[in-house]
């Protein structure tokens, strides 16, 4: 579906629109406090950079030596080519240990390989644990924002939701009320549950390690009581080596939430003694969009959601609309490198403002990419008529200035005459919300030529 | 072909052109005051620092929490604090520590910018512990406060099996409409005890 269409729906409810676009604004203007209380932030931004640089022009050593490491240490490390595989490789692992409900953190990669469904019909009960999730799963939505994927459900919502589903207050609306239901019926999904699956934030080449970041501990509860745990990431989570955590934890939370550091930043370094660690290493497209020349920056992406919490378009159309499993920005530049056909919109929905590219911890270029991605879209031919043939045909009046003087005369002689049937049609994009302005009598060369040659007599300047 | 070849080589393909390794040695940001700033950050995330001369001193500031005198099990980790209930030592299913209501926890050092302690399972037996109790304790030496992350990262070695994990302030969550809730999975309540002299 187009962006414009699908974010029609949520803007249908202005209210709600404005209420969502606050709501991130909120968690910008608390990184911005939190981002201005350190004095070496583009230092660190610069370092985290040049560490991700370093890192994809190495990726093959670094996955290796990790592997290694990894191994020694204890863990198993499993490769998977895509989504397919990966889950095929989890259902494997919960097979041989005969698990039947598995407690899972947050981790964008398994939405992006739909693993619940996947697992759900292979007769598994999956938990998403971190709470925002878990409204989303008991809602049958996906996540609409990376670190908040609940920031389109309102509180009311979430109380009759609890009301259903876990039988608290009617009307109930309080959070700190509904967030201690949840933490019940968790604890209880945490202490049954047969195994645990995390995400990764990082994966450490020279020493084997992962590191998960969260704010609720729900990662380490649903991994530190069942025997197995199981860790999904992309390859491009690695980095070269453990002191670059100094950069990059700095960078993380401070620019997802405005906190100094998320409450929890766990490192497994092995299982744990009698346990066993699985980490699956998984592709899914990451090795072709570093093969890319234009795009492969967008790998050095840290997930943070900043772009996303900073983007007008975003905060105003709400992360559903972009119909992928990461929205906003750095989604429009990652969702077309998957299927440019399906997500051709995404790259036009963006104002081309460059504050995602400001507020980036890892200095990807991130709207000068979204314009890049217009240019090759426009070139795979994927421009829809309504916005490829106004382009063509203003194309053809600017490169003729005769043209362009006689569309102009012919504009402010005639449209201010036509009937609004005929300016506000289906035809007319543009004109949906818009009004067009008042048209001046003159044309811009009239008006000048005039001034120059009254400036003699009047104070033009 | 295997899919780590498969991905290996792709990889390898596509490989980006050499960079440099930037380096970590740089001038970054350093504290007059860590221990001040590290208790005003810690509360700021919802936490609490205690000052104590000595470790007997925790116990009674200890009894002045209501949830440690309400507390019916207690753990700890560290001889003759926190009057504990339960022998960790004996307990062998992660499972079983679910009920504890208050631990008292050694942890290596705190980090004045982010309010965060690094904590090991070296010296405990079920880490979930960390996670589980309803209220935590960390006890940390005055004199192992330090300014940043790199300082943190400069300390830690990684050698062998080993989980660590920086812990800053009390288990939360603000995904009910960006409202924060203290309390999410873990504890409810999150003090650091740094015992002794500065240096």
């Amino acid at each position: 579906m187009k962006h414009a269409t699908a974010a029609a729906k949520f803007v249908a409810n202005d209210e709600r629109s404005h209420w969502h676009d606050k709501a991130l604004w909120f968690v910008r203007s608390k990184r911005d406090r939190m981002v201005n209380s350190v004095p070496e932030w583009e230092l660190l931004r610069d370092t985290a950079s040049a560490i991700k640089a370093y890192t994809m022009s190495h990726m093959a050593e670094l996955l290796e030596q990790f592997e290694e490491n990894a191994t020694k240490l204890g863990a198993t490390v499993h490769w998977a080519k895509d989504a397919a595989e990966h889950n095929e490789i989890v259902r494997g692992l919960l097979r041989d240990h005969d698990v039947k409900k598995l407690v899972k953190s947050k981790s964008m990669l398994t939405e992006e390989c739909h693993l619940n469904p996947f697992l759900e019909k292979h007769d598994i009960e999956v938990t998403d644990t971190d709470l925002g999730e878990w409204l989303v799963q008991l809602r049958k939505e996906t996540p609409s924002h990376i670190v908040m994927p609940a920031i389109h459900i309102k509180k009311e919502e979430v109380g009759e939701l609890f009301h259903r589903v876990l039988g608290t207050d009617e009307g109930a609306s309080d959070p700190p009320y509904l967030a201690e239901a949840a933490r019940t019926a968790l604890r209880q999904k945490f202490m049954e549950a047969d195994a645990g699956l995390t995400g990764v934030n990082f994966a450490i080449a020279d020493t084997g390690g992962i590191v998960v970041c969260t704010n609720e501990g729900n990662a380490d509860l649903g991994v530190s009581l069942p025997k197995l745990h199981i860790a999904s990431m992309g390859i491009e989570k690695l980095i070269p080596q453990a002191q670059h955590l100094g950069v990059f934890l700095r960078l993380l939370a401070r620019s997802a939430t405005g906190q100094p550091i998320t409450t929890y930043s766990s490192h497994f370094h092995g299982p744990r003694p009698g346990g066993e660690l699985h980490i699956i290493l998984v592709d899914n497209g990451r090795s072709k969009l570093l093969a890319s020349e234009e795009f492969h920056r967008s790998l050095n992406c840290i997930r943070c959601g900043a772009c996303m919490n900073t983007c007008p378009v975003y905060r105003r159309s709400g992360g559903h609309s972009y119909g992928t499993t990461v929205p906003g920005p750095i989604g429009s530049i990652l969702a077309p490198s998957r299927d440019a056909k399906e997500h051709s919109t995404l790259p036009y929905a963006c104002s081309l403002c460059g504050s995602c590219t400001d507020v980036c911890p890892v200095k990807i270029d991130l709207h000068h990419q979204l314009l890049t991605w217009r240019k090759e879209i426009a070139a795979l031919g994927y421009v829809p008529l309504d916005k490829s043939v106004p382009m063509k045909f203003a194309s053809a009046v600017f490169r003729r200035p005769w043209l362009y003087r006689l569309a102009g005369r012919v504009a402010r002689n005639v449209v201010p005459w036509l009937p609004r049937f005929m300016l506000y049609n289906p035809l007319n994009v543009w004109g949906r919300r818009r009004e067009l302005p008042e048209f001046p009598r003159e044309s811009f060369q009239q008006a000048y030529a005039r001034r120059q040659k009254t400036s003699g007599k009047g104070n033009v300047r | 072909m295997s899919s780590r070849d498969t991905i290996l080589q792709a990889i390898r393909k596509s490989q980006r052109e050499t960079t440099p390794m930037p380096t970590l040695d740089q001038d970054w940001l350093r504290f007059d005051a860590p221990i001040e700033q590290f208790t005003t950050v810690l509360e700021s995330v919802g936490g609490r620092c205690i000052r104590v001369g000595s470790p007997s001193e925790i116990n009674d500031r200890l009894a002045e929490f209501p949830q440690f005198e309400s507390a019916n099990v207690r753990a700890s980790t560290i001889e003759g604090l926190g009057q504990p209930t339960v022998s960790l030592d004996t307990i062998d299913d992660p499972h079983n520590v679910e009920n504890v209501d208050f631990a008292v926890l050694s942890g290596e050092f705190a980090v004045a910018e982010n309010g965060a302690v690094w904590v090991t399972d070296e010296t405990l037996k079920h880490r979930v512990l960390h996670f589980i109790t309803q209220h935590l304790a960390l006890v940390v030496p005055a004199k192992n406060v330090v300014n940043n992350m790199h300082e943190a990262y400069k300390r830690l070695s990684f050698e062998g099996q080993r989980f660590g994990t920086f812990i800053s302030g009390p288990s939360k969550t603000a995904d009910i409409e960006q409202s924060l809730v203290i309390g999410a999975h873990g504890p409810r309540s999150h003090v650091v005890f740094l015992v002794g002299d500065e240096s």
